[in-house]
């Protein structure tokens, strides 16, 4: 018979989000699938370098593979006392990255750690494009740019991950095959959803109205709290928010599901932040495209049952398309960005000067950097030209001593931050070593100069693509 | 007394973030006579102009009634995105508080657009 309801609850909305969320959710959510997303859209690059950097010499010592979420191993080792306590918990996550295999053995040995050898793992792989992407651009597919249509050959040597995102079919079918745990590689984050209720309740794969309302209930809940309270305008008005509970969607056969969050937490589940969630980085509301369905977000309407509980109604949806995203990172130069503390009653005048004197003696050194900007935080330069610019009065300028205008109400601060972005390395780290020495031979007042040298980053900037769904094969495998 | 100028956030809430180096704004108005005047005049002429300084290439407007509420795209105005954009708020993170601030005209039916922020500045 099929159940009336399953309750599935997002416990990670991105790498570095809280850690003990997904065990007050595990403990308390009366939850029948644990979902735990790890994937924002450039996680990818970055763990495909660290797979990249971690040799084979490393891995026959017996150190540790890489390329996934290992936070997730993490709560994994915490949530084993939970998952003793309830056998039938089921655990869906894209933890895997670019190396779900890896992850799973990891994973494996943690489970065997707590006696709980009798949970299987299975992995959906087939998203990762890196080894069949030269194939597919010799094949004519010329994965162009979905926002400038160039052909992906044109960086094709600075590639450094290109994965599919794949539907909600593998993991369905990963857990049909008895899985406790399913661990992807790129999912779409709704899929995370969409997978568990399919498979409880048997939905049929061109049944666009459910896959649809599923799709739904996985979109709100992805990112984790921000359903839940998180980034709520009214946000004054939710309780407790350092407790703040993830969130929960309890699915009916039908599509229609609640949304709520465990008893005793903190923030808020209602009509406000749920309309807030649902059109979060959503381009057309009514045609929200995933590898599942082309699904109708103006179709739901929103009622508030009682106290954090609010239902959504069953959804309309479409065909899903022919062909699959593929999310594609590239490097492209290197980046960094430094601040510091600008005091005074000319503070904003004076910050500027000191970012044009930085970017003025990197240039001395015989680097012209390709990209900077001059941010004055706390003077409008948050969002420049919409926000009110910090007005100083002119005569403020003319000094101390000369008009005697300053009082203490003219005192103010603004960090200055100097970002840069270049092609070479070099320059890139040139820029900065000129922090410190603007503390001794720039202006009076300048300080919060404690965390040292900015960081030099790798930029990966992103490449997003189509394919056709023809083209790509999920697996499914255990481990 | 007659109401004259307020601001955004007396009838609406919102939440922005970021696409690549498109970002969008959702607003979602507290009433229906909220949503019916941001269906007029909330149009996406006037948020391009209103991020006039950001270099939106294109602003598309969206209609969510069932929400009562407007989904604006703004097209490359992230200045790279996240990975590229040298600017402090990469993801777009602050334009729907920002959008929120704009003055508005509601005239005589404010009152029946009021959300809870009740920031009255009769005259």
């Amino acid at each position: 018979m099929t159940r009336q309801s399953v309750r599935i609850g997002n416990g990670c909305g991105f790498l570095g989000d809280n850690l003990d969320a997904p065990i007050l959710l595990a403990k308390d959510g009366r939850l029948d699938y644990l979902t735990l997303d790890y994937l924002a859209e450039l996680t990818m690059s970055i763990l495909a370098l660290q797979k990249q950097r971690s040799s084979s010499a490393a891995i026959a010592l017996g150190m540790p593979q890489t390329g996934f979420a290992k936070d997730f191993l993490d709560v994994l080792e915490r949530l084993t006392p939970i998952l003793r306590e309830q056998p039938s918990l089921k655990i869906v996550t894209n933890a895997g990255g670019v190396n779900p295999a890896g992850c799973a053995e990891a994973a494996k040995v943690i489970l065997y750690g707590a006696g709980l050898e009798n949970r299987t793992i299975r992995t959906v792989t087939g998203d990762d494009l890196m080894p069949i992407l030269d194939h597919l651009i010799s094949q004519g597919h010329a994965l162009a740019n979905m926002e400038t249509g160039e052909p992906l050959s044109s960086v094709r040597e600075r590639v450094v991950s290109a994965n599919a995102y794949l539907g909600a079919k593998p993991i369905a079918d990963a857990l049909k095959l008895g899985a406790s745990i399913v661990i992807t590689g790129r999912v779409a984050d709704a899929s995370l959803t969409v997978g568990p209720a399919a498979h409880e309740f048997g939905w049929a794969w061109d049944d666009w109205y459910r896959l649809s309302s599923g799709t739904v209930a996985g979109h709100l809940i992805e990112c984790g709290a921000q359903v839940t309270g998180g980034l709520w305008c009214n946000w004054q008005e939710a309780p407790d928010l350092a407790n703040v509970g993830y969130p929960i969607v309890e699915i009916e056969p039908s599509g229609l599901f609640r949304v709520t969050k465990p008893p005793n937490t903190g923030g808020r589940v209602n009509r406000e932040t749920v309309a807030e969630q649902l059109l979060y980085e959503v381009g057309d509301p009514a045609a929200y495209l995933t590898p599942d369905v082309s699904a109708d977000f103006t179709s739901v309407s929103l009622t508030e049952k009682e106290t954090d509980v609010v239902e959504v109604s069953a959804a309309r949806g479409r065909p899903a398309t022919d062909s699959y995203k593929v999310s594609i990172a590239y490097r492209d130069g290197f980046t960094a960005s430094g601040t510091l503390v600008v005091f005074g009653a000319d503070a904003n005048i004076k910050a500027l000067k000191c970012g044009e004197i930085i970017l003025d003696r990197v240039k001395r050194a015989g680097w012209n950097l390709e990209h900077t900007n001059i941010e004055r935080l706390g003077a409008g330069d948050c969002m420049p030209g919409v926000a009110p610019a910090l007005d100083i009065p002119k005569e403020w300028l003319t000094g101390i001593t000369e008009h005697g205008v300053y009082s203490r109400a003219h005192l103010h601060e603004v960090v200055l931050r100097v970002s840069v972005r270049d092609s070479r390395k070099a320059a890139t780290e040139r820029f900065t070593k000129e922090f410190a020495p603007l503390v001794t031979s720039g202006p009076p007042g300048i300080t919060g100069y404690t965390t040292g040298r900015p960081q030099v980053r790798e930029v990966f900037a992103y490449w997003p693509a189509l394919i056709n769904k023809k083209l790509i094969s999920p697996q499914v495998q255990i481990h | 007394m007659k109401i004259t100028t307020t601001s955004l956030a007396s009838i609406a809430h919102a939440r922005s973030g970021d696409k690549g180096n498109h970002a969008n704004i959702a607003i979602l108005a507290y009433t229906d006579a909220g949503f019916r005047w941001m269906q007029e005049h909330l149009t996406a002429e006037v948020v391009q102009r209103y991020f006039a300084s950001l270099n939106p290439s294109r602003v598309v407007r969206y209609e969510a009634a069932n929400v009562r509420g407007f989904n604006f795209v703004l097209y490359d105005v992230l200045a790279g995105g996240a990975s590229r954009s040298l600017r402090v708020d990469t993801q777009g993170k602050t334009l729907g508080l920002a959008l929120l601030h704009m003055e508005i005209q509601p005239g005589p039916d404010w009152k029946f657009m009021w959300g809870r922020k009740r920031r009255r500045t009769d005259e």
